[in-house]
């Protein structure tokens, strides 16, 4: 436990000297508050709850951001220690190797959680000032900031994760680029794509929507639109509405891609080489 | 009986056809230092990570104060200086070894005597990005003696250090060895060890070539010493036709001989004292000592 938290405090003390939080919070706030008063004019016009409608956006927003945040956190977390060679030293003590990954874990969760935090705080605080707030708009978001730290724990694991695999720091820089494009990016045009294709059918009422719940982003973003009423959704969001299952089961898949990113780091991480 | 500390014996490895280490046999006593010579790729960073419990042997035995390598009993007694090793360039001195304190179990009211013993209390609060050289290795030295260690393993803990840091640095191995310690460290070149280490050991191409004091080496090696003669002028020629050798130029003369034979040979010289104008007596260096157990091993490679 004192290795853990000796961990901890080390990697939590790294994130914050790098500003990586500083940076993190400062580019989440100035989104967030991008989205809630330029957008604020289209939700006067619908007489929407203007909370819900920004969080609705941001939740868009924030299936980009939040992962590639984690990610740049995370990719060089072993990599970099196999390459300075402090590695060797750490794992020289008696510390295990699922200390070590636990501990980077949950120091660069909190560091990211803080991030998205703060600035969603921030943020709404806001929005609710100028706005006001109905008790709808308040429950969306503070669902919308626990799913957000939820997504960003899963990607801090992928993260660490492929350092651990990678061994070197160029490789696994390129692998965190490449998995952020493939889950957020290119994953939705194919599906896009799939869709448009099939048409109205079994595809699009059977298999799409578990589709849609086996990435990690998408399950976010289900989430967070499905919850919300209120809010104009169209494409590949509006699916959101005819789901074979609960938009809770979304929260789910989040859990199982976590468990599984954790597990596969912390059996990359013994099989780390020095 | 000795405090034996390190105990490896007939230890091999191989990675692949590639035979690292080969029968290599090694004991370190407490409060002793072993310097561990051989070229790049002899395997001595090999043996350190077998040592550490981080490479498996195909055979052989390590015993690390009689605990198998990579058990906690054996990690607590090893610290460990790897040959390249960059501290995160925003952390302290004084925050990484609280880091590496913590996960050795040790008292972090130590830390400030560690960083006194290595002379880098004034930058104790310092980031390592504005550490020189010399004095981030020393804050490597400073990590290895977490936790008073009872086997120091230092991977050339000196390269690319200048003379007055290296010289800094012995003094604390030294210090070091003083209070128990066990060290087994690496180097390149005979001359850096010299009378600071107690014991040498060559390695080359995974086997252990040569292993004692330098003293001994040199006498088991038995190479010639030289002794260079100049003649009076006139007399070289019958000097060469009494005592041999070989003719550099006209007055002067070079002749090779043993150990054994040294003090005749010299006896035999100031009976000719008349035609002598200077001698001068050249001892085997510790370049030409580590040549010859690297050179032996090569030939008989070749057979």
């Amino acid at each position: 436990m004192t290795r853990m938290i000796t961990i901890f405090v080390q990697e939590f003390r790294l994130a914050r000297r790098n500003l990586w939080v500083l940076l993190a919070t400062g580019v989440l706030t100035l989104f967030a508050l991008a989205l809630a008063f330029l957008g604020a004019g289209q939700g006067a016009a619908l007489k929407a709850d203007v909370l819900s409608l920004t969080a609705a956006s941001l939740a868009t927003l924030s299936v980009y951001l939040i992962p590639l945040i984690a990610l740049l956190m995370s990719y060089d977390a072993f990599s970099g220690e196999v390459e300075r060679g402090t590695l060797a030293l750490t794992l020289a003590t008696p510390v295990r190797r699922w200390e070590l990954f636990g501990a980077k874990f949950l120091a660069q969760t909190v560091a990211a959680g803080t991030a998205i935090a703060i600035s969603f705080l921030l943020a709404g605080a806001a929005v609710v000032l100028v706005y006001g707030a109905a008790p709808a708009g308040l429950a969306a978001w503070a669902s919308l900031t626990a799913s957000s730290i939820a997504l960003g724990a899963v990607f801090v694991a992928v993260g660490l994760t492929l350092s651990a695999a990678a061994g070197r720091t160029a490789l696994a820089a390129a692998m965190a680029i490449g998995i952020w494009l493939v889950l957020v990016v290119l994953y939705d045009l194919a599906l896009l794509g799939g869709i448009m294709a099939a048409g109205e059918g079994v595809f699009a009422s059977h298999v799409f929507p578990w589709l849609v719940l086996a990435n990690p982003a998408d399950a976010f973003r289900l989430y967070n639109l499905a919850a919300l009423d209120a809010a104009p959704v169209a494409g590949i969001d509006g699916l959101a509405r005819t789901l074979p299952f609960p938009p809770y089961a979304a929260l789910g898949a989040l859990a199982l891609w976590l468990a599984g990113a954790l597990a596969l780091g912390i059996h990359r991480t013994k099989r780390i080489v020095l | 009986m000795t405090d034996t500390v390190l105990d490896i014996s007939a230890l091999t490895l191989s990675f692949g056809s590639l035979r690292a280490l080969d029968d290599v046999t090694l004991r370190i006593a407490a409060g002793e230092r072993l310097a561990l010579l051989g070229h790049n790729g002899a395997g001595k960073s090999t043996l350190f990570k077998a040592v550490l419990g981080f490479l498996h042997p195909d055979a052989g035995r390590i015993s690390v104060a009689g605990h198998a390598p990579g058990s906690d009993a054996a990690r607590v007694a090893i610290n460990y200086l790897p040959e390249t090793v960059s501290f995160p360039r925003s952390l302290t001195g004084r925050e990484v070894l609280g880091y590496f304190s913590g996960l050795r179990g040790a008292p972090r009211a130590a830390i400030a005597d560690l960083l006194e013993r290595v002379g880098l209390a004034q930058a104790a609060d310092r980031a390592v990005g504005t550490y020189s050289k010399g004095m981030r290795q020393r804050l490597g030295l400073a990590q290895a003696l977490i936790g008073a260690p009872r086997l120091l393993l230092l991977d050339e803990p000196t390269s690319g250090l200048d003379p007055i840091s290296r010289h800094d640095l012995y003094s604390v191995i030294a210090e070091a060895a003083g209070r128990g310690s066990a060290v087994l460290l690496s180097a390149h070149g005979l001359e850096e060890v010299e009378n600071r280490t107690d014991r040498v050991a060559i390695m080359f191409r995974g086997r252990l070539r040569a292993e004692g004091t330098l003293e001994e080496l040199a006498r088991r090696a038995a190479l010639p010493a030289t002794i260079r003669v100049t003649a009076a002028e006139g007399a070289a020629d019958r000097l060469h036709a009494e005592l041999g050798g070989q003719r550099i130029n006209g007055a002067r003369l070079e002749i090779d001989c043993t150990p054994e034979t040294k003090l005749a040979l010299l006896a035999r010289l100031t009976a000719h004292a008349d035609l002598l104008r200077d001698i001068d007596l050249a001892n085997p260096g510790l370049a030409e000592i580590y040549r010859h157990f690297s050179k032996h091993m090569d030939q008989e490679d070749r057979t």
